[in-house]
Formats: structure tokens, sequence, C-alpha cells
């Protein structure tokens, strides 16, 4: 029951449905005013849901229909998943089990790999090409991603989110040694791409794809694809906060301390997004595969010797 | 019916489609998203596909090998959704009056919910436009 209410109300479902739409509005805020304009009101991605809620579902002919309908409540329940671990970690530090860092990080991977399945049930060319592009994507940053875990690993000696935190209580955050910051850096890009942000919005494509990997979703399911994503921008930021930069912490002025952190590094993801022009797919996996994987390798080995 | 339509009001995603325009219209409409007029402020954001899409805004005379594919891009919408015409074209023939290409208005293909005039229509005319049909949907909410 007590795990039922942490899955869809507390540190799950709702929490994080509603943080994450908030977390999309500063984005889109923040872009609007980089580029000068007003942006659109508060309660703009709550429109956005409910009017897609509202919508016909088309399924296209020739689709395979369970698999395309279901796709995105996969995708939904993953990352809502992975939302509550961290909370529940950072709030009972001393539950969970070993190896749940693992866990979050292959459950981390689903709601991309949803995508591709909904994209490529939905017998569209487009979206088959967007659902390759997503692959490969997922292809190329999944590497320097575990190597920049692995630091977090070999510093904490743990595979536990609640010890990892333990450690960074007694020890200074991950974030504070050399072999940290580098790890960190990796990570931002890597999280950058399983977002699927501007530098590496490859899969979607508004200009050349049409919206790539959703181009068939219509109404109910492409609401759900897009809380999804929004719940990943909330999410993600918010492992990468447990793991490198010590978690959330709920004691007086801690508070604002850690809301601090996952607001910088959302300003952080938000100015990438609106700085950089897309790159090509090629160039996002030899980005990754190259300076990228140099620079996770070279933080393991700082870490092996004790930086 | 109701908290639909009064949702579509607030966040209408418009797929643009041109049925033969001379991109005078089109570059209009973009116009209507730079940072001097801001659609966005008001929910609307242009899409890619016509899935994605709540309103089709529609410039240019409909030539004949657009209608078949105009009606299907039409169909391709989930509803409810909206049809906009811009453009002295969309509303009539314009300046092509009589032309053997061109047999149909957009509204004998299309059910228009409303028209924009003007060759090209100036920007503040196709906000006052836009506004106009979010103020009729409100009502019939």
């Amino acid at each position: 029951m007590e795990y039922l209410f942490a899955y869809v109300i507390f540190p799950g479902f709702l929490f994080t449905a509603v943080v994450g739409m908030l977390v999309s509005w500063i984005d889109r805020k923040v872009t609007a005013r980089v580029q000068w304009r007003v942006g659109p009101p508060l309660f703009q991605p709550l429109y956005d849901f409910v009017k897609l809620l509202g919508k016909e579902i088309i399924v296209p002919r020739g689709a395979s229909k369970a698999t395309f309908l279901l796709a995105p409540l996969f995708g939904l329940a993953a990352v809502t998943l992975v939302s509550s671990m961290i909370w529940m970690a950072s709030l009972y530090p001393d539950r969970g089990f070993v190896g749940d860092l693992i866990v979050v990080i292959y459950v981390m991977m689903i709601p991309s790999i949803a995508v591709i399945i909904g994209a490529f049930a939905s017998k569209n060319r487009i979206a088959s090409l967007g659902a390759s592009r997503e692959m490969k994507l997922m292809l190329a940053d999944e590497l320097p991603f575990l190597l920049a875990v692995m630091v977090v690993i070999i510093k904490s000696e743990a595979v536990h989110l609640g010890q990892i935190y333990h450690y960074q209580e007694t020890y200074g955050m991950i974030f504070s040694s050399w072999s940290g910051v580098l790890a960190m850096i990796v990570a931002v890009l890597c999280m950058q791409a399983k977002l699927t942000l501007v530098p590496f919005d490859i899969p979607e494509a508004e200009t050349e794809l049409m919206g790539g990997v959703f181009v068939e979703y219509s109404g109910p399911p492409l609401a759900v694809l897009k809380l999804t994503r929004m719940m990943m921008l909330f999410t993600l930021p918010m492992v990468m906060v447990h793991l490198f930069l010590g978690g959330v912490h709920f004691q007086g002025m801690d508070i604002l301390w850690s809301i601090l952190k996952y607001v910088v590094l959302l300003v952080v993801i938000v100015l990438i997004r609106n700085t950089n022009p897309r790159v090509r797919i090629d160039q996002a996996m030899r980005f990754f595969w190259g300076p990228v994987l140099i620079i996770g390798i070279a933080a393991v080995i700082l870490a092996l010797l004790g930086f | 019916m109701g908290i639909k339509l009064k949702a579509l009001t607030k966040s209408p995603w418009v797929y643009h489609l041109s049925t033969g325009s001379c991109n005078n219209c089109d570059i209009e409409i973009l116009d209507c998203l730079t940072p001097r007029y801001d659609l966005e402020r008001l929910g609307i954001v242009l899409v890619g596909s016509p899935r994605h899409a709540d309103a089709l805004l529609v410039t240019g005379n409909m030539t004949m090998k657009c209608m078949k594919r105009a009606k299907e891009v039409y169909d391709q919408m989930p509803k409810p959704g909206v049809v906009i015409a811009v453009g002295t074209c969309a509303l009539g023939h314009g300046v092509f009056e009589g032309s053997y290409v061109m047999p149909k208005t957009v509204d004998e293909v299309l059910p228009v919910d409303i028209y924009i005039p003007g060759c090209p229509p100036k920007p503040e005319g196709i906000i006052a436009g836009v506004a106009k049909l979010l103020e009729m949907l409100k009502q019939k909410a």
C-alpha cells in the first residue's frame, strides 16, 4: 500500500507529472526570453495535455495497433519508476537494495526504447527513420554515460543509491573531486542526448522529419508521449543531482540548496539547447565515441588513482 | 464537447498547408512567430505533422492537383479541428479568377471556419483573425 502510494502519488506519477509540467514551462519561458519573446503562460503545458486528451485517436492503416498504442504507456511507467526510486533513495536512504543504481540505469533507457518500438509499429517511413536515428543516438550516449556512472561507483564503492547518498554526506559531493567534475561534464552531455534536446534532437528533427518518431501519434497517445518528455526533463537532472551533487536533503535550508542544484542544472540544459544548432547523426556519434568517451575514460582512470 | 473546445482555444497547434500560394502569405505567417508578434504567448505552435494539428492553415489558390491532397491532409487531422483560410487567393481566386487549373475555391473543398483577407494579410491581421476564431470557439464551448 505504501509503495503504491509512493509510485502513484508522492514521489511517483502525480508529483513528477506536476513538477515536470512546471519545469517544461520554465524551459519554454526561458527559451522565449532568450529569443526576446514573451513566451507561453504558466498553465500552457497543462492546456496542451488536456487538449490532446480530448482529441481523436488515429491509428494508421497497417500499423500494429496494440504495440502502437501501448508503447507510450511503457515509457510513462518507466520514467515514473525512475523518479520514485530516486526520490525514495533521498527520503529513506537506508531502504532500497544493492544494485538499485543499475536498475535505475536500465529503466532510464526504457522511454527511448518505447518511443522506438512505437515509431516502428506505426508503419510510417519517416517515423522509422526517426526511430533508427534514436537507436543510434542511444548506442552513442550510453557508453560514455556508463563510464560517468562508473566514476560514482568507484568513488563511493557502492552500487546502492542510499550508500552513494551517505558517502556524499560524509565526504562531500562527487562533483568536488577532479574525476567527478570530468564525469559530470560527460553525464550532462549524455543527458542532453537522452532528453533529445536541441544539439541532439536528431530523431525528432521538426524541420526535416516533421516530428520524426512522433509523426503518426495523435490525441491521448501523443499526450502521454509529451508528458513522458516533460517528466524526463525533471527526472534525469534529478538522477544527476543524486549521483554527482549529493542528492536532495530535506532539513531546513538544505531544501533551498537542493532546489538550487536542480535549477542550475536545468538552466545549463536550457542554455545548451538555445545556443547550439542541431548536429547530424554521424557527427553526434563521432562526438560521443570520440572526445566524450576519452574524457569519460580519463575520469575513470583519475577516480581509480584516487583523485 | 465543452472542455475539449475550451482546451483547444488555449493551445491551438497549427499545420501550415500551401495549396499553391506565391509564398507571400507563408512569409507573413512566419512573421507571426517572430519576437515582434510572438504567437506562442497565445499557445499557438507550428507543428510538422497534420496528426498533431488542431488548425489547418490554408494559403493560396486551390489548384486542381492539390484538391485531392488537401482533402487527404484534412482527413489526417484529428478532430475537433478548424480550418483557417489566409489571403485573397484562398478566399476566392484573387488575380487568378477564371484560370482553367483552379476550378474550385478553398471553401468548396474544405469546411473553412474563418477567412483572413489581404494580399498578403499583415501579421496583425492574421492575429486578429485567429483571435476572433478563438472567441467564436469559446462561445461554442
